[in-house]
């Protein structure tokens, strides 16, 4: 069976009756950064410094270095990433199993809320009513949750800050517990800038997403793009992190086939 | 009577930009001690200490007694103008484009008898004059003789000008207008007449107390800057470097670590990426720009100030990182000012002590406030001195720093 699928994906792909979306914001260095209080220590934005450009530096090749940090731009993070993870096993970028990172996305539609309501969170009861409308999320899929957040260009409305923080939206306790006890997610996604609402530090426990997926060895994806030319259902996304020795998380290019 | 300075026109954008030069910047060793005292905005002459004979011109052993021991001392430069002349004709190229040019005869009540420059609000000889020290444009000590009291538009005398940076009338770029010692400046340079204020601000989300508030000023563009990104200084020098008369780089990041209080070395790190390679990258971007508009008519590029601290002469322990980022920044700022030196552009260096911010919340009194800071900033630029110790900490730690940097060093490690 495997063999002659492949065969026929590869036409499809070749032929455009299945696309590529990519899902992945441009890495510059205008895109915002992760901002923690300022006594913490801070993860790097995304910097890039000229080695030669076919000048008396190197004469007939131009390329960069470039830096970041493991959680900048778009990014996949690792169970490791969260202290709920640190003790499990096969739990950093370079010991995950290469078969969790290719798999079928179920994209949930906030996006009315999240523009009506920044602070917007996701509930199982919403979780619920998508199901009722799409089916029941298949065991080992990623849940998207598609907000336009991405759409942002101005960094300041991207990040979203006033006095009390950051208001982005994300998902409620409930639905992370609903998705990784009940539906056995392999991992989460968003396009703000954590996996957890702005306001997550609020809740219980603090940072529900990120506790409970990485403390349940799933995984988490931010700062994703292009979610509306996602369907429902039937998307298979492809998000490998870089193969970074006991890594926390890596930046990716995280892409989509989705049919035509 | 001087007359007040113009606001200079519209630059003719058909003629050539004229290339700056210096006067004759030729010092013996000795002769140095006064372009040292003058750096600092001091005047001071050679004194013998076996005899008490004040020297002038600098020299290696005293004119009275043949005596080696010669100190610099402070003096108050009180005398009598003896004779003045214009000079009408010169085969100096510098002096060339700036004659007629005033000088004095002055017998100073101490003793020599010096010629200085003369100031346009000095009476007729004989009268008595105050003689001070000064940096030319080649960053060389001279004497001025000034009139003992203030008379108008003392800032505006056309020779003075050519020793000070005046921020009147001129465009100056600070790059961060987020801290309140950046907004306290460019508060300062809009009382003091600059042109345009450029207000370089990173971070876009993250909003600071007053910062909005900068805007509302007619003089003020704000302006996207990011110091630790190459591509931003690239573009907004590509944009604005041509203009830039004044450079005033207030950004830093202060963090409140040795080395055993902070494990690894990111906290350092983004100390120096702002305070070390940041100034490296605005010095590479905008000094090209500024050294070719250093002759650029009466608003010609002319100052760049770099906030550094009195940590950078001996490391402060319990900031100890902080220190090592500002004492980089210092020794970079002095291949600056050697690089800028042809181009009559001065460095100023201001080494502030403690300054009355968040980071310095728990040290205790004095501390030095942002509007003090700025006030010593705009005074060092319409002096046109080099080096800057604003404040009652910062005197005490040069002063300490000067009788011997090793005691310092063990006072602090306690």
């Amino acid at each position: 069976m495997a063999a002659s699928s492949l065969i026929s994906l590869a036409a499809e792909l070749v032929s455009g009756r299945v696309r590529v979306v990519d899902l992945t914001q441009t890495l510059s260095p205008q895109f915002p950064a992760i901002a923690l209080p300022p006594e913490f220590g801070q993860c790097w934005p995304f910097r890039m410094e000229e080695v030669s450009r076919y000048d008396e530096r190197g004469p007939a090749w131009y390329w960069n270095n470039f830096s970041c940090g493991e959680h900048t731009g778009t990014h996949f993070d690792a169970p490791i990433h969260w202290i709920s993870g640190r003790d499990l096993p096969n739990n950093a970028t370079d010991t995950i199993p290469p078969q969790h990172l290719v798999g079928p996305a179920c994209v949930i539609d906030c996006s009315a809320e999240a523009t009506s309501n920044p602070d917007f969170l996701l509930t199982a009861d919403h979780v619920r009513r998508w199901e009722s409308a799409h089916g029941r999320i298949p065991p080992r899929s990623w849940v998207l949750m598609r907000t336009d957040w991405s759409k942002r260009s101005d960094p300041a409305a991207f990040q979203n800050y006033d006095a009390a923080g950051q208001h982005t939206p994300g998902p409620a306790t409930d639905a992370v517990r609903f998705l990784v006890d009940e539906r056995d997610v392999v991992g989460f996604g968003t396009e703000s800038i954590g996996t957890d609402a702005g306001q997550g530090y609020h809740l219980k426990p603090p940072y529900p997403c990120h506790y409970y997926m990485h403390g349940s060895g799933r995984y988490g994806l931010q700062c994703l793009a292009n979610l509306d030319l996602l369907p429902p259902t039937g998307a298979v996304i492809f998000c490998a992190p870089l193969k970074i020795k006991n890594g926390s998380g890596s930046p990716i290019r995280a892409l989509a086939l989705v049919p035509a | 009577m001087i007359p007040p300075l113009p606001k200079p026109p519209r630059k003719n954008p058909i003629l050539r930009t004229r290339l700056p030069l210096l006067p004759p910047s030729a010092r013996s060793r000795a002769a140095l001690g006064l372009t040292a005292a003058a750096s600092r905005g001091r005047f001071e002459l050679q004194v013998c200490n076996d005899c008490g004979a004040v020297q002038y011109p600098p020299r290696e052993s005293c004119h009275r007694c043949l005596s080696g021991k010669l100190c610099w001392r402070a003096q108050e430069g009180s005398g009598e103008l003896l004779a003045t002349t214009t000079v009408r004709h010169s085969h100096d190229t510098f002096f060339q484009e700036r004659v007629p040019w005033r000088l004095a005869l002055v017998r100073l009540d101490v003793g020599p008898t010096v010629v200085a420059h003369l100031h346009a609000g000095c009476p007729p000889a004989p009268a008595r004059v105050r003689l001070g020290a000064r940096l030319d444009k080649a960053g060389q000590g001279v004497l001025v003789a000034f009139p003992m009291d203030e008379v108008p538009n003392m800032a505006d005398d056309r020779q003075l000008r050519e020793m000070t940076c005046d921020p009147k009338f001129r465009k100056v770029l600070v790059t961060d207008g987020k801290s309140a010692v950046g907004q306290a400046v460019v508060r300062g340079l809009a009382a003091a007449g600059a042109d345009l204020i450029w207000v370089g601000h990173a971070e876009p989300w993250k909003e600071t107390a007053r910062f909005a508030e900068l805007a509302t000023l007619p003089q003020v563009a704000l302006l996207p800057l990011e110091l630790t990104d190459s591509q931003s200084v690239r573009e907004i020098a590509a944009e604005i470097g041509g203009k830039v008369d004044i450079l005033i780089n207030t950004a830093e990041v202060h963090r409140t670590h040795g080395i055993s209080s902070r494990s690894g070395v990111e906290t350092a790190r983004a100390e120096m990426d702002v305070n070390y390679f940041g100034l490296l990258r605005l010095a590479q971007e905008f000094a090209p720009a500024m050294r070719a508009r250093a002759a650029d008519g009466q608003s010609s590029a002319v100052a760049w100030v770099n906030l550094l601290s009195i940590y950078a002469l001996s490391n402060f322990p319990p900031h100890g990182t902080f220190s090592a980022s500002k004492a980089a920044a210092l020794s970079l700022s002095q291949c600056l000012r050697a690089e800028m030196r042809s181009s009559a552009i001065r460095v100023i260096n201001v080494f502030p002590g403690p300054i009355d911010d968040e980071w310095n919340q728990t040290l205790p009194a004095p501390k030095l406030s942002a509007e003090a800071l700025a006030k010593a900033i705009l005074s060092a630029l319409q002096d046109g001195v080099e080096d800057v110790y604003p404040g009652d900490v910062a005197q005490e730690w040069l002063a300490r720093w000067q009788e011997s940097p090793k005691v310092l060093e063990k006072e602090l490690s306690i």
